[in-house]
């Protein structure tokens, strides 16, 4: 058996959602192999290969696959995967656009976002929004998998360091063409690996006022989300939503601030380790999956909070 | 230009599903059952490039049971043209859904497909996908913006870290995601003009395709309860158990 792991990077370093997958690929059949499609990408195959439980690491590397374009990466996986029996990807917006691309093409289905091995044919994944867990058995010999980052453990660095092998780029069946990618440049942590996330609601009114939530998230080291109701009033942009639809997260501590807790946003945080909610309606449904809740006009309690931890600094 | 656009029945988005321990399923007995969300708006999408004058005619396409065809109606009174109803006892997996929709592409050729880019039931999130492999068509998911220009569709997508911005070639398939647009309510007349609107029906039987599950679900049960509830009074109580019992900060 053999699985092959589709990496995750900005064509500099490994992405902590691959290290995620690979535990779970790992869970699946050990080792694995690793896959890292990109452009003078060679830096993150080097992180690649120093992983527990990597056996070896593909280097694919042209211009073709620099923004990891869908049409080229799947034709490329699919030729790749005739020598594997599974394909395992972190459940990145890269990783859901193109594995299932893949998977068409292999007549398999595809087993989307598993939070859970239970054998090599036997998975559990969420369905309906995170309300029921779902246990599933593929009939096939070869396999497509997703894989919830949040479940899993981040690989961690090995005794010894994986060969690279270089391998040609197919061709780019020129369906489709890169414009532009407008990612914002932060110094805080990403949102999917952060250890702790202070998140605002609508209840913030306005996206000035996510000023506060930030004073507080550089203090902790934290990252900045929000639910759905305060990207759609475009107090933030979207990366920053947490939810169903947008991004699940499981760190250490959450901080939900002026956020009600619909259903949506619950199924993207309720895997926190430890959650705060401040919110002056003390019948907020957030209150229910909360751990500390603190029922107080958020523009008293934010900036208390931020001396409080001001002091805690020093 | 032709666009097609699959919609899915599914449960309702504001209803709290049960599972049903003794049938080891969702229960779905007297629920609420609407069309998928993302699918509203990709029907949105197609109404307003068509309303651009950029389409000639927009046809919807539902699998499931004979209640699909109410979905059906539902885009129809949006502004959707015609239907096509595939006939199937449940859902199936989203490879036999694609393979069903190839089909459906292979007797009317569709410049576009649209399609939700995940039903809020099995969150698979695959279809799309799948559909543009077999059709061997370019692909551009999670999009929030479409701009249609002659051959070519430019499609702003909402990835991890924040918009990416794509050229495709037509034809094309994509998938919605939640900020492409805001769909509309169907007004009284419209709902009335879809009643004389066409429904074709398919049987997948006659399509040809082997209809096997490869994925068979074995239970489904209800996730761990999170006991919450938890209060403190000040922010200097909520930071002191932040720090000496959760010894999170």
């Amino acid at each position: 058996m053999s699985v092959l792991v589709l990496a995750e990077h900005n064509n500099q370093s490994l992405k902590e959602a691959t290290k995620k997958a690979l535990t779970a690929a790992l869970k699946i059949f050990s080792p694995a192999h690793v896959v890292v499609i990109g452009n003078n990408c060679a830096s993150a195959a080097n992180d690649a290969a120093t992983l527990e439980g990597v056996e070896k690491v593909l280097l694919v590397e042209d211009t073709t696959y620099e923004n990891m374009l869908c049409e080229p990466t799947a034709d490329l996986l699919f030729e790749l995967m005739k020598s594997y029996d599974y394909l395992v990807s972190a459940a990145t917006t890269n990783g859901k656009n193109i594995l299932p691309r893949v998977a068409a093409k292999l007549d398999v289905s595809q087993i989307s976002e598993i939070i859970s091995v239970i054998d090599n044919k036997t998975f559990q994944r969420p369905i309906y929004a995170g309300n029921a867990i779902a246990t599933v058995e593929s009939s096939t010999e070869k396999n497509v998998i997703t894989v919830r980052t949040t479940a899993f453990e981040t690989a961690q660095v090995g005794s010894s360091v994986a060969t690279i092998e270089k391998i040609d780029a197919g061709n780019n069946p020129g369906l489709s063409e890169f414009i532009e990618e407008k990612v914002s440049s932060s110094e805080r942590p990403e949102l999917t690996s952060a250890g702790i996330i202070v998140s605002g609601g609508r209840g913030m009114q306005s996206g000035d006022n996510f000023k506060m939530l930030e004073s507080v998230a550089d203090k902790l080291g934290a990252a900045v989300g929000a639910s759905r109701a305060a990207v759609d009033a475009g107090f933030v942009p979207n990366e920053y939503q947490v939810g169903q639809t947008g991004k699940v997260v499981a760190p250490e501590l959450y901080i939900a601030v002026g956020i009600s807790g619909a259903i949506q946003h619950l199924a993207g945080m309720k895997d926190s380790k430890v959650i705060v909610a401040i919110n002056k309606d003390d019948e907020a449904p957030i209150f229910e999956v909360a751990d500390y809740g603190l029922v107080a006009d958020l523009f008293d309690a934010v900036p208390e909070l931020d001396k409080e931890l001001e002091k805690i600094q020093k | 230009m032709k666009i097609l656009v699959p919609v899915k029945r599914v449960v309702d988005y504001n209803v709290k599903i049960r599972v049903d321990k003794e049938t080891n399923a969702v229960d779905l007995n007297n629920i609420k059952m609407s069309i998928n969300p993302f699918d509203e708006i990709a029907v949105e999408e197609a109404i307003r490039i068509k309303e651009a004058g950029q389409c000639d005619e927009i046809v919807v396409v539902s699998l499931g049971p004979e209640q699909s065809k109410e979905t059906i109606r539902n885009a129809l009174a949006m502004g959707a043209d015609r239907g096509i109803h595939v006939k199937t006892d449940h859902s199936p997996e989203p490879l036999l859904v694609a393979k069903i929709l190839e089909k459906v592409c292979e007797k009317e050729d569709y410049d576009l497909i649209i399609l939700g880019k995940q039903s809020i039931d099995d969150d698979c999130n695959q279809t799309g996908q799948m559909l543009s492999a077999l059709l061997n068509r370019s692909l551009g998911t999670y999009a929030s913006k479409v701009e249609i220009e002659n051959d070519t569709i430019i499609v702003t997508r909402e990835i991890d870290g924040g918009l990416q911005t794509i050229k495709l070639k037509k034809p094309a398939v994509l998938t919605t995601d939640l900020r492409l647009n805001e769909p509309r309510y169907a007004s009284l007349p419209n709902i009335m003009k879809a009643k004389q609107k066409t429904i074709d029906e398919l049987d997948p039987s006659d399509l040809g395709i082997d209809m096997t599950p490869k994925v068979s679900t074995k239970k489904v049960e209800e996730p761990p309860k999170r006991v919450g509830g938890g209060k403190v009074e000040s922010i200097q109580e909520l930071v002191d158990k932040l720090k000496n019992v959760s010894g999170v900060i």
